[in-house]
């Protein structure tokens, strides 16, 4: 039977580790490339690295930073933030990332998730959207609406539509990043996330919220996600992977217990 | 004698550096190549992939690696395929209906159920249930976790070629098979953590044959 998955999210600006409240007010926590393997000896599923490097001349970093880790640790670890070409995905696969998540450029231009899945595989193109919740209306029949640049930019489509186009142009898995939820450490946008887990084929990772392991049992069982991305909550010693594992084992999620 | 050669096929299908990573990491020097001629005169062989079968066949075949693979094989020697590397090592894969290297009599067919909420690909960690041992297989039990993304699976004709199985969803299908000096895993073991580590180590001292 398929595990479901933990995965850490590191947010890396100019190659530190960073982590952001509601997308806005960053800090730097630490060194992303010791917290990539402490998280892998710990028994962490996969990792994800995402780059809210502001300015485009530091962005070269990064692909060192991939191509450090991918030294270290031996599980999936995928890349976003800021890819917008074939070009920068291929830079970064190239430096040992397995999987690239598109997300703010292939809002504004769609094509970029047919031509990763084309070029790199269906199986390593991710689709991160990002959701804020909105009012009921014909624009949004689902409630929610998509924005780009890190939360601030409405975008005027539905989220639901979103998901279902992403899948249909080739993206292999779909983050559902709630912008509401992101950083408050008060749980995953349970409705969203099974909203669209149930409406689409591809594997679902919750995004934005988990503060207690509660939160995951949560949105692996009731918001059906396939796999839950946590940050803060391990970032900051108040939860370790192992232990939050060991949890969900005993609540009779099915995870990954031997590493 | 000195150091063994390996080689990891190159045939533009997924991340090899990511598998010459973990041979590097467990102590196998391997290279990367696309010569046919250095694939048929290694002493070990690596086939990995990710990807479609489709174009990962016809950039085999437009290299002239399709031939030297086999060869390799019928050579004897040691020969790890991974992923689509096992995929492809069958004699056919519905996936585009192409007929593919035919070193093991079997076939790939995709994942069809019924129910909407087991998602394909199948993407994440699965257990390996053992059904027979294989010198490969020394330092791993049933219930260990490997990593897997695939939409086709495999089924064998023969039953003896059949080393490991994997359950997902309502489907049982063939994650480990073997013959002679021929050995492949479904799941990436470059990718599935310290357990695949210690399974691609293996490698290192397996000179072919299934005990």
């Amino acid at each position: 039977m398929l595990s479901k998955r933990i995965i850490a999210c590191l947010d890396v600006r100019d190659g530190k580790l960073a982590k952001s409240v509601k997308f806005v007010d960053t800090v730097d926590i630490g060194d992303p490339i010791a917290k990539a393997k402490e998280y892998y000896d710990d028994g962490l599923d996969e990792l994800v690295f995402y780059d809210i490097t502001a300015s485009s001349e530091n962005r070269g970093i990064m692909v060192d930073v991939v191509s450090e880790v991918a030294q270290q640790i031996y599980i999936p670890f995928s890349v976003g933030g800021g890819i917008r070409s074939i070009g920068d995905a291929n830079r970064l696969l190239w430096a040992g990332a397995e999987k690239i998540n598109v997300n703010s450029a292939a809002v504004v231009r769609p094509e970029l998730i047919s031509e990763c899945a084309h070029s790199i595989g269906t199986q390593n193109t991710v689709l991160s959207m990002d959701i804020v919740k909105v009012a009921m209306s014909p624009e949004f029949p689902s409630g929610y609406e998509i924005v780009i640049n890190g939360g601030r930019k409405p975008m005027g489509i539905d989220a639901l539509e979103w998901a279902l186009r992403g899948e249909e142009l080739g993206a292999g898995e779909l983050v559902v990043n709630s912008i509401d939820a992101d950083g408050t450490q008060d749980g995953y946008e349970i409705n969203l996330t099974r909203m669209i887990a149930e409406a689409v084929s591809i594997p679902v990772i919750a995004s934005g919220g988990a503060g207690k392991p509660e939160h995951l049992l949560e949105v692996l069982t009731t918001g059906k996600a396939d796999a839950a991305l946590v940050a803060s909550m391990v970032h900051f010693g108040k939860y370790t992977i192992s232990g939050l594992k060991q949890w969900l084992h005993r609540k009779g999620v099915k995870v990954r217990m031997r590493y | 004698m000195g150091r063994p050669i390996v080689t990891i096929v190159d045939y533009d299908a997924g991340n090899v550096k990511s598998v010459q990573r973990a041979c590097r990491k467990v102590g196998i020097e391997a290279e990367i190549s696309a010569d046919p001629e250095a694939v048929v005169n290694s002493d070990k062989v690596i086939f990995p992939g990710v990807g479609s079968a489709v174009s990962a066949v016809d950039t085999l075949q437009s290299r002239g690696l399709d031939e030297a693979l086999k060869e390799f094989y019928h050579r004897g020697k040691a020969l790890l395929g991974i992923c689509l590397g096992l995929q492809i090592a069958l004699e056919h894969t519905e996936e585009g209906d192409k007929d593919c290297l035919g070193l093991l009599a079997g076939a790939c067919q995709r994942f069809e159920f019924s129910q909407r909420s087991i998602k394909v690909p199948h993407i994440g960690w699965n257990e390996l249930e053992v059904l027979q041992s294989h010198p490969m297989l020394k330092n791993i039990q049933s219930g260990d976790e490997f990593y897997f993304v695939h939409s086709y699976y495999a089924r064998m004709e023969d039953s003896n070629n059949v080393f490991g199985i994997t359950q997902y969803g309502d489907i049982e299908f063939c994650s480990v098979i073997g013959k002679d000096n021929f050995f492949a895993t479904q799941f990436h073991l470059e990718k599935s953590g310290e357990i695949g580590l210690k399974l691609l180590a293996e490698f290192a001292d397996w000179e072919g044959g299934t005990c």
